[in-house]
């Protein structure tokens, strides 16, 4: 029974035919680890953020189905829709500098919608608050909460990022490139905490990322995209043995390897871009005639 | 302890502010044309006459000495006495003091109200007619200096539907039980609620012209910035946990957007404040600014002094005002970092 599922979704830029997703069907099991890669503007993030119905005021859903946890997301009204989403999925998102409120305390921060939105005492939230930010690692939980996000490093605040995600137990957690934006050093911690978490709370993941070792470390399943379209839907195990489409191999081969850093760096090839952008257009022309 | 440094760092430059203020008015009210003496005095006086009022006046001095001779009275508290009605500078100006601060705090409360509505409405329906409409409305607003909307006020509420007082602070009939020059603030803090009206229906539209350019800068910045912070990361964060547009513009991007607009309400207040020269005349409203014209016509050296040394503490005062509460709304600078 899958938890997450999305049908046919195609998004485009408002007011013209440029699409951004095109037929995207992807499913996630409850408690899953499904990764979403693809290079820069392959429209990855654009999945996790329909899904939370945030997509930029410029994109526009044309047509498909999300379906979270049995409720059709996209035919409810706004108000309700969103009030689903937040009690039952959570982001955490790409920038720990820029994604806490600088004039707001962490407290209020990681307690507000369990406080808003689900109605929890106030007590009761700050409690749960408290337990989740000593389950992430934080020394003084309780000074941590009194404290402003700028006296905090960034491996702090995605930590408190991660806690506030899992603050509802959400049953869908959309992870947007979770790492990007930390050191190196810092990252690796930040993947195994989320490993560590999502084992504990038994969360279904949607994993955003363009780094294939994340994928193999966290993924149990993983769609590959470009130019907004599904290339390959597989499990982890099989997209690394034996990739189905021919993208996905270029895709593959392009990875770095530490083991080989003169072999390394090697681009996708033009050849492979081409070949993918024709089976593009050719799915465009079946979905217009069809 | 650095707040406090920097609190006394401003202090010092202020009082030299104040004494660079004091000395270009000096120097300038006794350089340019028109002898206060000479208005004086009835005509067919003598030269001796008039030799004897202009050192009573301690005109005969030279400039520099006629400074020092002010800076001792001043530092006494004495900022010595009007020529016209020869009364202390001091009782005069503190006076009406209270008359202008209400008014220009009236404007500013009518202001932040106004400009705020604008950018909270703006904000909320960004992209549509609405935000259109308030855009031009805004740059009319802008565009017309306060006293022109003062006379479009008197038109509209005072001679097509006059339902408001066009001039003085008060129905002049009515018996004012008041101690202190707070006419407005008295009122409510005596429960009259009657002179309170009556007070307010008198403010209204000097108020309201005062207002209405500053409103709309407040509208258009505020707008702008609420626009900017709407499409940050924590914004996005906080639809993701269910929040609606109100709760997010209110209360995710408010309080960071208020910031820049924050130090320009605080420049643009002084600004007001010397706009109630020309607003208070037009509306005979017995303040500072109504005062100020006066003594400039009737060469009022001591008077002119006394009025332009005290606009020039209140503008300085309403700046340090704005940066202690910079200071207070950003937890960044308040932590001293």
């Amino acid at each position: 029974m899958s938890f997450l599922k999305i049908t046919g979704l195609s998004a485009r830029l408002k007011g013209t035919a440029f699409p951004i997703l095109r037929d995207v069907s992807l499913e996630v099991a409850a408690g899953e680890v499904h990764g979403l890669v693809g290079e820069s503007g392959a429209g990855k993030s654009m999945i996790g953020k329909a899904v939370l119905g945030i997509l930029p005021a410029s994109v526009e859903i044309t047509r498909g189905a999300i379906e979270l946890d049995g409720m059709d997301l996209l035919s409810l009204p706004p108000a309700e829709r969103r009030r689903r989403i937040g009690a039952t999925a959570a982001l955490i998102p790409q920038d720990p500098l820029t994604a806490l409120n600088p004039s707001r305390r962490i407290g209020p921060q990681v307690t507000d919608r369990l406080v808003d939105i689900l109605g929890w005492p106030r007590a009761r939230a700050e409690t749960r608050a408290r337990e989740l930010l000593a389950e992430v690692h934080i020394p003084d939980p309780e000074r941590v909460m009194r404290s402003y996000p700028h006296e905090l490093s960034g491996g702090m605040r995605q930590r408190i990022l991660i806690a506030s995600a899992f603050a509802a137990e959400p049953k869908l957690i959309v992870a947007d490139e979770p790492t990007t934006a930390l050191d190196v050093t810092v990252q690796k911690q930040i993947l195994k905490l989320i490993a560590e978490m999502q084992a504990r709370h038994g969360t279904a993941l949607l994993f955003v990322t363009h780094d294939l070792g994340v994928v193999s470390k966290v993924c149990q399943s993983l769609s590959v995209l470009y130019g907004g379209k599904v290339m390959e839907a597989t499990t982890v195990r099989d997209f690394f043995r034996q990739p189905a489409h021919g993208y996905s191999r270029a895709l593959l081969a392009a990875t770095p390897k530490y083991t080989d850093p003169a072999a390394s760096l090697t681009p996708v090839p033009d050849a492979v871009i081409a070949a993918v952008q024709a089976e593009i257009a050719a799915h465009d022309r079946s979905l217009r005639h069809g | 302890m650095q707040l406090f440094r920097a609190f006394l760092l401003r202090l010092a430059t202020t009082a030299v502010t104040l004494i660079g203020v004091a000395v270009i008015v000096f120097v300038v009210i006794r350089v340019v044309p028109g002898n206060p003496i000479a208005m004086m005095l009835p005509p067919g006086a003598t030269e001796a006459d008039i030799a004897r009022l202009t050192a009573q006046y301690g005109l005969d001095k030279s400039i520099p000495a006629q400074f020092l001779i002010w800076c001792q009275g001043v530092v006494q508290g004495d900022f010595g006495t009007s020529i016209t009605s020869n009364q202390p500078v001091l009782r005069l100006v503190l006076g009406r003091l209270p008359a202008t601060l209400e008014l220009s705090i009236m404007a500013l409360v009518i202001a932040v109200v106004i400009g705020g509505a604008i950018a909270l409405t703006g904000t909320r329906n960004r992209g549509t007619k609405v935000e259109a409409a308030l855009d031009v409305g805004n740059g009319m607003a802008l565009s017309v200096p306060d006293f022109l909307w003062g006379l479009v006020l008197i038109l509209i509420f005072g001679v097509l539907w006059p339902v408001f007082h066009i001039s003085g602070r008060v129905t002049p009939s009515l018996e004012l039980p008041f101690t202190t020059d707070f006419y407005l603030f008295e009122s409510v803090l005596r429960l009259r609620f009657d002179l309170w009206a009556d007070i307010v229906s008198h403010m209204f539209m000097p108020a309201l012209a005062l207002a209405i350019p500053l409103a709309a800068i407040i509208g258009q910045l505020l707008k702008q910035s609420l626009k900017e912070t709407m499409h940050l990361d924590y914004v996005t964060l906080a639809r993701t946990k269910g929040y609606g547009e109100n709760h997010v513009i209110t209360r995710e991007a408010l309080p960071n957007a208020i910031l820049p607009t924050l130090t320009l309400v605080g420049v643009q207040f002084t600004f007001l404040i010397g706009g109630t020269v020309i607003i208070e005349r037009l509306f005979s409203y017995e303040g500072l600014g109504n005062m100020a014209i006066d003594a400039v016509i009737n060469r009022d050296l001591p008077l002119i002094q006394g009025i332009v040394i005290l606009f020039a503490a209140i503008f300085t005062a309403v700046n340090l005002i704005v940066d202690l509460s910079y200071a207070l709304l950003n937890p960044r600078l308040r932590h001293g970092q």
